[in-house]
């Protein structure tokens, strides 16, 4: 009888090359690349330094809530009230502006009121546990019902000076406020998610909540922190976006919580829970925002778009598992 | 007093209270003809907030019910134009309804990805395709023949035509849920799939059918609409989808599945329809009626929650659970 022969097993299973080169954001990376190159041959407006500094505010306000939102969906949570924070929001603002606020008490009342906003869903759903969707699609028409109530068919407009830096500022070149912003608060949520003790045990909850529950994690406490995450990125948004038009309707932002939602899935994070980076949704963010810009460079119409968001949404999820045979 | 703990007869006293209320200033509310009107505009609610039940029975959410509701009443309308007869576009809007409802369910069953992404890229799908196929045109009243603007508003008995058709889909319903192995099946697989399969039931084929009843009704909801209102294009029901969710949460058909009544979902609807109906009449903006929903979507999940232990028909779950 001989030994069994003994088995060896590598430090790594991967080598950290291959697996970096086999992961969804290098698909995403070949993705852009692509998209970019099109674009630039479809159309000789593209490669334009201001052109393209315009083409981020395609996705900067969006993207700003998706880092909260992928944190949320990696906990196996969804906020779709996002939108209507964001009305509710701007409409707050153009209250305060009409009783004579100045800048700074309207930043402070914008990023309240988005606070107040995830609080809310976040004691209904953390606090009383209930479920996340139809809390959301309630607090959802609740929010933008309340702006509807004070502004009916009319608009809020007249934002006083200095307000406008926020949605129309440069800080340096053709590098925008907004753009900054973006990236300033990528870097924040890539360590909050990837770098503390607050990531981990939001991955955890996603993975699976009962078994974070029992090694010591505050899960209720995680999910209502990751509420108001996004509540308080939704009034940013909301200011950002505000500041950009320089009016508030009450349809303002209309349809958002899809587009953010599919940016985040689109950046590789498991609607179910559990796995995804913030590298990823900033990679996406990029690649809709450059398909966007190249579409209305093409003059196609903004409904065309959102078929292909549509798509891109079902198509992102359903190819992979096509390609493994589910 | 067993009675008052069910959800369906506390709804009923909460409708019949709404509408003595209005009553005491505004007697005309409650008038035959009145009433009759409310329960004949709450019709479309009705009808998809049935559907929508039976998709969240089984564990899902339909989020597209709106876009599809507006496509097949566009292509109602422009068969209407190509001068199709009456009955055939009635059977090819409930066809691509149906159709449409099959694309959401095939998509879950087959690639198993969770419904509310499914239902939520489809929503902008189909309404983006109505623009596709008109670019943004509308149909209007003038482009549409009169025996097909005729139909849904036909008084039959004293009620017109799309209150019939209301009243025999809640019949219908009412009898596939409760008296058919199909409706068993569909509280089974929302109550427990894993227990569903060793019982021997398909649990996405059951899903994809509920998604087809969905789909079939929001396209003969779409007909009925465009019918009604002589008018057709891209937007018509936009975020209609939000109040069919509401009237089914409003109704006690709980969202993780399982549980809940065709009888609660009508009541849920009607009580959102009389609201709506009420607030002019009491002399309140319309404007009120977004934040009255999401307000009545919250309390009812709350109160769900709190019920959830003695509510619902829950089968094939573990006796102390369901108890």
């Amino acid at each position: 009888m001989t030994a069994p022969a003994t088995r060896i097993i590598p430090d790594r299973l991967q080598s950290p090359l291959s697996r970096a080169l086999r992961s969804w954001e290098a698909v995403l990376v070949i993705v852009a690349i692509a998209v970019f190159v099109t674009n630039a041959f479809a159309s000789p407006y593209f490669l334009n330094a201001w052109n393209l500094s315009d083409a981020t505010f395609n996705f900067t306000e969006k993207a700003m809530i998706a880092f909260a939102m992928a944190m949320l969906i990696i906990a196996g949570e969804i906020d779709l009230s996002v939108a209507s924070i964001i009305a509710l929001v701007s409409t707050a603002m153009g209250l305060a502006m009409q009783a004579g606020a100045g800048v700074p008490l309207l930043v402070v009342i914008g990023l309240g009121t988005g606070l107040l906003c995830g609080a809310i869903n976040g004691f209904l759903v953390a606090g009383m546990g209930l479920p996340s969707i139809v809390v959301t699609i309630g607090t959802m028409s609740l929010f933008r019902g309340i702006s509807y109530i004070v502004l009916g068919d009319q608009a809020f407009t007249g934002y006083p000076d200095g307000f406008d830096y926020f949605g129309q500022g440069y800080v340096w070149w053709v590098f925008s406020f907004e753009l900054v912003l973006f990236a300033v608060m990528a870097v924040v949520f890539w360590a909050l998610l990837h770098c503390t003790n607050f990531g981990r045990a939001v991955y955890a909850i996603g993975n699976n909540a009962t078994a974070a529950q029992f090694s010591g994690i505050r899960v209720a406490r995680v999910r209502f922190i990751l509420f108001l995450l996004t509540g308080l990125t939704s009034g940013i948004a909301a200011i950002c976006l505000t500041s950009r038009l320089g009016s508030t309707r009450p349809s303002i932002a209309t349809g958002f919580e899809l587009e953010v939602v599919t940016m985040v899935v689109l950046g590789g994070v498991s609607i179910l829970g559990g796995s995804g980076s913030i590298l990823g949704v900033v990679l996406a963010a990029f690649i809709m925002g450059m398909v966007t810009f190249g579409f209305g460079l093409l003059n196609v119409p903004g409904i065309v778009m959102s078929i292909f968001l549509g798509l891109l949404l079902i198509g992102v999820i359903a190819v992979p598992r096509l390609l493994r045979g589910k | 007093m067993s009675i008052l703990k069910q959800r369906e007869a506390l709804l009923a006293l909460a409708i019949l209270l709404l509408i003595g209320l209005v009553a005491t200033r505004f007697p005309a509310f409650v008038a035959p003809g009145s009433l009759v009107n409310v329960f004949n505009d709450t019709s479309p609610l009705i009808l998809l907030a049935i559907g929508q039940m039976i998709v969240i029975l089984t564990k899902c959410i339909d989020l597209s019910v709106a876009a599809n509701l507006a496509l097949c009443g566009m292509v109602a309308a422009l068969m209407n134009g190509a001068g199709v007869p009456l009955p055939l576009i009635l059977v090819a809007a409930i066809a691509l309804g149906a159709a449409l409802g099959a694309v959401n369910g095939l998509l879950v069953w087959k690639l198993g990805i969770p419904s509310i992404v499914v239902t939520l890229g489809t929503m902008t799908i189909y309404r983006g395709v109505i623009f596709l196929m008109t670019n943004g045109a509308w149909v209007n009243a003038h482009q549409m023949t009169d025996d097909f603007k005729a139909l849904p508003r036909a008084v039959i008995l004293g009620l017109p035509v799309m209150s019939w058709v209301t009243l025999a889909a809640i019949a219908l319903f009412t009898v596939l849920l409760t008296r058919t192995p199909l409706g068993r099946s569909f509280y089974a697989v929302g109550g427990n799939p894993h227990a569903a399969v060793y019982t021997g039931i398909n649990v996405g084929r059951t899903q994809c059918l509920a998604f087809m009843i969905s789909g079939g009704l929001a396209g003969l909801t779409g007909y009925l609409w465009v019918a009604r209102y002589a008018v057709a294009y891209v937007d018509i029901a936009d975020g209609f989808e939000l109040s069919v969710v509401a009237a089914c949460v409003i109704g006690g058909v709980a969202i993780a599945g399982g549980a809940g009544s065709i009888a609660g979902a009508v009541l849920g609807a009607l009580f959102l329809g009389v609201i709506n109906n009420a607030l002019p009449v009491v002399g309140i903006s319309p404007f009120w009626q977004m934040a009255i929903s999401g307000s009545a979507i919250v309390v009812a999940v709350c109160f769900n929650a709190a019920q959830s232990r003695t509510s619902g028909r829950i089968i094939l779950k573990p006796q102390e659970v369901a108890r």
